[in-house]
């Protein structure tokens, strides 16, 4: 056997070694969801559009018929419960079986046979129940949903340049969500909140020009309390005939402990960490039933929440240490169970991902501003280490009180090389959270959600809008308002870029053409939101946020303590390095003309060969990612200048959101790069923009403190937060030498990094895998904020994470 | 302004003494060992570096070079007669894929302290600092003892890695300025040492012997390069093994198992003379590492621990 293969086997072996259910109930349940095939299952949809069809009064408000509605679900959804699972419910007919959204986005036909057929991430749907589409579900929502509404109330020119792919828009396929369960949860039940809700309808004053939109949504509000309580209750029934049925009286006794569970909570707050998680769950089912929210749901700070629940069980004795892991295994595998929904619009290439962002935060800092870490949070790392699912993900918070030895233990769990735990700097999302005017003991009990998103856990929506394609307005700059793909303009005409006489008149020129973009996105963002206000209000959610029932108005309308509307930068890196190529090679050196350039650019660079290669070297051109001022200047410069600008915009008309930014990009800089062609920075038309803010690929040649001093020069407390991928090799999580890891990571967060993540792999396995994807098929890779299959992976997303810098030690 | 030479930064580095490193790399080395894997540390001069596997074969070179340097022969061969070149470095400058660079550059005390100061925090949470390494540090005596002197003033922890060849007066002055010795014994036979290395062994053992003397002896790190048939012999281990057990205090041994580098020398025009090739057979490492085990020593291999 070569070195080379000798190695793969030995990675893989390190890899598969790590997956240990510790019991065998634990590593059946993780069976069933990671074998289960995933299928469109049609009951939501079918049931949703009876209920609209034939059980609407006439003269109802919008909130009172989405609350019926959710009622109505509640009371029909099939109760599947998993063969020795703990914990029940399931947003679908059972593990792996994903509901649709018609009333949202619907799908066509054609949609739901390419999901069925696609091989990337299929969804099967059966024969019987395309027909069922067909012919109840497509002809009744039709020209309904909110994707129609949505497009209908676009401009032209929105509609240009999401054409153009100068941004993507989130809410076209989900509706808003990007928020995290708070303390809220865990402390109250179903049964206290009908009361407030029954106190708030008394208080109501008549004169209040609100009057009718808080009563109706108060009314939903406790139509969607009750709907909980029926589908808990009807648990609870099935589960006491289980047991009446049940052989084996092991499974018999937990059958009929799992029906009082479910007859206590959620209508009360919970007593005990098993009666918690199970509160909990049903909450999470609730809300991905009622709709298919961005980044589903998510208990936020777990090992806070639910560290006093597990304190009082193991002094009063009813509950061990194994007992704890085992409950926390089964309530991990019900996220697995749960896949994203189904995209509409589909591709037979779009590969989209299975995994709908639930992440739990561990570790931080506390209410009272001490350290957070305590026995819960190791025993959840240990608890992940050992499942290694694609759901839940996780977040470690990192703060000048965590100590060393919790990160390394979060550290030797992210060596296996799935990408999972992120590291954050819980410090600076305090901080992030103080300067938007959140109180001190919300700011420290906030946390991070979706990707890398900052939030006031339990009392904020954070609502992203979508994807800002950087590099393609500078392409557009370039091309002085024109889309070199499509010869059309739908930019501004900022002026000849030959004809620029120095840098800045450039600068000047792309500032004005993101303000142009921006403004047409913003405007847009706020008609949506109004959309989403009226017609797609969510009584489920606003119950469990903050302080949607005091302000008696829905989470969609503005009832959260914080609102707050974000735009997602893409392609900080190929951006910085493709002005700074122009600044150093054109108005400085003049190694080339602006003609010189732009030639080669539209001939994507064609017989400019060798000028490519000048452009793409670290060497030749400065380079983002290398602690070099020159060129890192500018970074900081463009990530103050969008911050700035963005933070101009007025508040939302509706929800009073204030505008922030995140750098984050999931997938999307490949779908940017797709629509972008050939870059200054000597980038191919065509091939993957940087991603979050990383330095472009295979850019960054100085070691990974370099790489975190230069991205810790721009000030991130200024923004929500910002993605980093950096890739390791395995040596470096070595006992004595992931100590020191630890301590880069921790100056990197002194510094004022947001957030880091390690993809632990050679290039020679991942290529490996590439030509022999049947062979890896478990082999899980950190993306963009969240890990995913590597063969899964579209190839060019592939291409990008081999591409991206082996950093070396030694 | 003192100016010195150096042919690499590196950042990030875990293995060349405590914490979190910056690593200097000096230029110019008085030893001539058979089997230097550093040979970009040999000569003070700069040097053109050619990497035949990242040329792209664009020929620009060839167009601008005045002196006729560099030819093509064969199948795209590029045949570089470095004796003709002045470094002027055209050919350097218009290499769009890189292959074409120099070795080493000037930097001077002040340029190369503020490259030390950028990772700043990452020694002081990790306990770590600056290693110079080379080449031989000892090699430019001023330059490096005025930037050793000005990390001190930083706190900023120094070690060196060196092959301890310098004038005592020399190595007194700078070693106050030195936290920890990487320190090379590689033979102990004064005449093979001659033979290998190109220069005798009397001052390093002298200069060992005066560090160990004036109570410095828990600062040092031995680092035995271990050669096929040159220094692994049973003979210069059991030297090496007795000379360290008569010197107090050492308490430390890195083992630093030889790698066949030719193509490094290839990059430079330079004859690697080193007439074996293969690895060291892993049994031979481990038995060396318990023998010195044995007599009490903490032993690791390439310094991971």
């Amino acid at each position: 056997m070569t070195i080379l293969n000798e190695s793969i086997v030995k990675e893989v072996e390190r890899r598969r070694e790590r997956i240990k259910p510790f019991n065998e109930r634990i590593a059946r349940l993780r069976e069933l969801t990671t074998q289960s095939i995933v299928k469109v299952s049609v009951e939501r949809a079918k049931l949703l559009t009876e209920f609209y069809r034939d059980h609407i009064r006439e003269g109802l408000s919008i909130p009172v018929q989405r609350a019926l509605a959710f009622k109505y679900l509640m009371e029909n959804v099939s109760l599947p419960v998993e063969p020795g699972q703990l914990i029940v419910g399931i947003r679908g007919t059972g593990v792996n079986e994903v509901p649709t959204y018609p009333e949202i986005n619907l799908h066509t036909v054609d949609d739901l046979k390419i999901l069925n057929e696609r091989e990337i991430m299929p969804y099967k749907v059966t024969y019987e129940d395309i027909k069922i589409y067909e012919e109840e579900i497509i002809p009744f929502w039709k020209g309904r949903t909110i994707r129609d509404i949505l497009f209908v109330n676009m401009s032209r020119e929105w509609i240009d340049a999401y054409e153009a792919g100068i941004w993507t828009e989130f809410m076209e396929q989900r509706p808003p969500g990007h928020t995290a369960g708070g303390e809220r949860i865990f402390k109250i039940g179903v049964l206290d909140i009908k009361k407030r809700i029954r106190e708030k309808i008394s208080q109501l004053d008549r004169k209040d020009p609100e009057y009718l939109e808080k009563l109706e949504e108060l009314k939903a509000m406790d139509i969607v309390a009750d709907a909980i309580l029926i589908y808990a209750e009807r648990y609870a029934k099935l589960l006491s005939d289980m047991a009446e049925k049940e052989t084996d009286s092991e499974r018999r006794r937990e059958l009929k402990d799992m029906a009082e569970i479910c007859r206590w909570v959620p209508a009360n707050a919970p007593r005990t960490f098993w009666e918690a998680l199970q509160h909990y769950w049903f909450i999470h089912v609730g809300i991905t039933y009622e709709t298919n929210p961005w980044d589903s749901f998510t208990p936020g700070r777990l090992d806070l929440w639910l560290y006093p629940f597990y304190k009082r069980d193991i002094d009063e004795g009813r509950l061990t240490r194994e007992k704890a892991k085992e409950l926390l295994a089964c309530f991990f595998l019900k996220f697995n169970s749960q896949p994203a929904p189904p995209k509409v619009g589909v591709t037979h290439e779009e590969s989209s991902t299975y995994n709908d962002f639930s992440k739990i935060n561990i570790g931080g800092i506390r209410e009272d501003g001490k350290c957070n870490v305590n026995e819960l949070s190791y025993l959840i790392l240990e608890v992940y280490d050992e499942l290694r699912t694609l759901q839940p993900n996780f977040a470690v918070l990192v703060s000048e009180k965590t100590p060393d030895n919790f990160l390394i233990q979060a550290l030797k769990v992210a060596s296996a090389g799935f990408g999972e735990p992120p590291f954050f700097n819980h410090d600076g999302v305090i901080v992030k959270m103080l300067r938007q005017g959140k109180s001190l003991e919300d700011a420290r009990l906030s946390g991070v959600s979706g990707c890398v998103e900052s939030g006031a856990f339990g009392k904020e929506a954070y609502i992203l809008t979508g994807y800002f394609n950087l590099p393609k307005i500078l392409e557009i700059t370039l091309n002085n308002g024109v889309d070199p793909r499509t010869g059309k303009k739908i930019g501004l005409e900022t002026g000849k870029p030959d004809e620029f006489k120095n840098f800045e008149e450039l600068w000047n020129a792309f500032l004005k053409q993101v303000k142009y973009f921006l403004d047409l996105k913003m405007e847009g963002n706020d008609i949506i939101e109004a959309i989403y206000a009226k017609y797609m209000p969510v009584p489920f959610l606003s119950l469990w946020i903050e302080d949607c029932v005091e302000n008696c108005k829905d989470y969609n309308v503005g009832g959260a303590r914080y609102n707050t509307q974000y735009i997602q930068m893409v392609g900080l890196g190929t951006v910085t390095d493709s002005l700074v190529a122009i600044k150093y090679h054109v108005f400085e050196n003049k190694t080339f003309t602006m003609s010189d350039i732009l030639n080669a650019l539209g001939r994507n660079f064609e017989g400019y060969e060798l000028m490519m290669e000048l452009l793409r070297n670290p060497e030749k051109t400065p380079k983002y990612g290398n602690d070099d001022d020159y060129v890192d200047d500018l970074a900081v410069r463009i990530v103050k200048t969008l911050s700035e600008l963005v933070e101009s915009y007025p508040q939302s008309p509706t929800r009073k959101a204030s505008k922030r930014v995140y750098w984050l990009p999931t997938t999307v800089h490949v779908y940017f790069g797709k629509v972008t062609g050939a870059t200054p920075d000597g980038r191919r038309a065509g091939f993957p923009v940087s991603e979050g803010i990383s330095p472009v690929q295979g850019m960054d040649r100085k070691g990974i403190t370099a790489t975190f001093n230069s991205v810790a020069k721009c000030d991130w407390d200024k923004t929500g937060g910002a993605l980093l991928n950096v890739k390791l090799s395995p040596e470096i999580f070595e006992e004595e030498n992931v100590k020191k890891l630890v301590q880069a990571i921790r100056s990197f967060f002194r510094l004022g990094g947001h957030h880091v993540q390690f993809n632990v792999i050679s290039t020679e396995v991942l290529k490996e895998a590439q030509k022999r994807p049947k062979d890896f098929q478990d082999l899980m890779v950190r993306v963009a904020g969240y890990s995913d299959y590597f063969v899964k992976l579209p190839k060019a997303l592939q291409d990008e994470i081999i591409a991206r810098a082996e950093k070396k030690f030694i | 302004m003192i100016k010195g030479t150096i042919f690499n930064i590196q950042k990030f580095a875990i293995y060349d003494g405590p914490g979190l490193r910056t690593l200097i790399f000096m230029k110019g080395c008085p030893l001539r060992c058979l089997w230097c894997q550093n040979p970009e540390g040999l000569t003070l001069n700069p040097q053109l570096a050619y990497h035949d596997r990242i040329c792209i074969h664009c020929h620009t070179c060839v167009k601008v070079c005045q002196l006729n340097v560099i030819k093509i022969e064969g199948d795209d061969t590029h045949i570089i007669d470095r004796g003709k070149c002045n470094m002027c470095r055209r050919c350097i400058n218009v290499c769009p894929s890189g292959a074409l660079s120099v070795i080493g550059r000037e930097i001077s005390v002040d340029d190369l302290i503020k490259e030390i100061e950028r990772d700043m925090i990452y020694y002081d949470s990790s306990g770590g600092g600056v290693t110079f390494s080379g080449g031989e540090p000892l090699f430019q005596p001023q330059f490096l003892y005025e930037s050793l002197k000005k990390c001190k003033e930083l706190s900023i922890h120094t070690t060196i890695e060196t092959s301890g060849y310098a004038n005592q007066q020399i190595f007194k002055k700078i070693s106050e300025k030195v936290d920890l010795f990487l320190y090379d014994v590689k033979i102990v036979d004064e005449e093979l040492h001659k033979k290998y290395t190109g220069v005798s062994n009397r001052k390093i053992l002298s200069n060992l012997r005066f560090l160990v003397m004036s109570g410095r002896g828990k600062d040092i790190i031995i680092r035995i390069p271990l050669i096929p048939t040159i220094t692994d012999t049973d003979e210069n281990i059991g030297n090496i093994m007795r000379l360290l057990l008569s010197l107090k205090d050492i308490e430390e041994v890195h083992l630093l198992p030889f790698h066949d580098v030719h193509e490094k020398y290839n990059y430079l025009g330079m004859t690697y003379r080193m007439p074996i090739h293969q690895q060291l057979k892993i049994e031979r490492i481990k038995s060396i590492k318990e023998e010195f085990e044995k007599k009490g020593f903490y032993v690791s291999l390439w310094g991971v621990k």
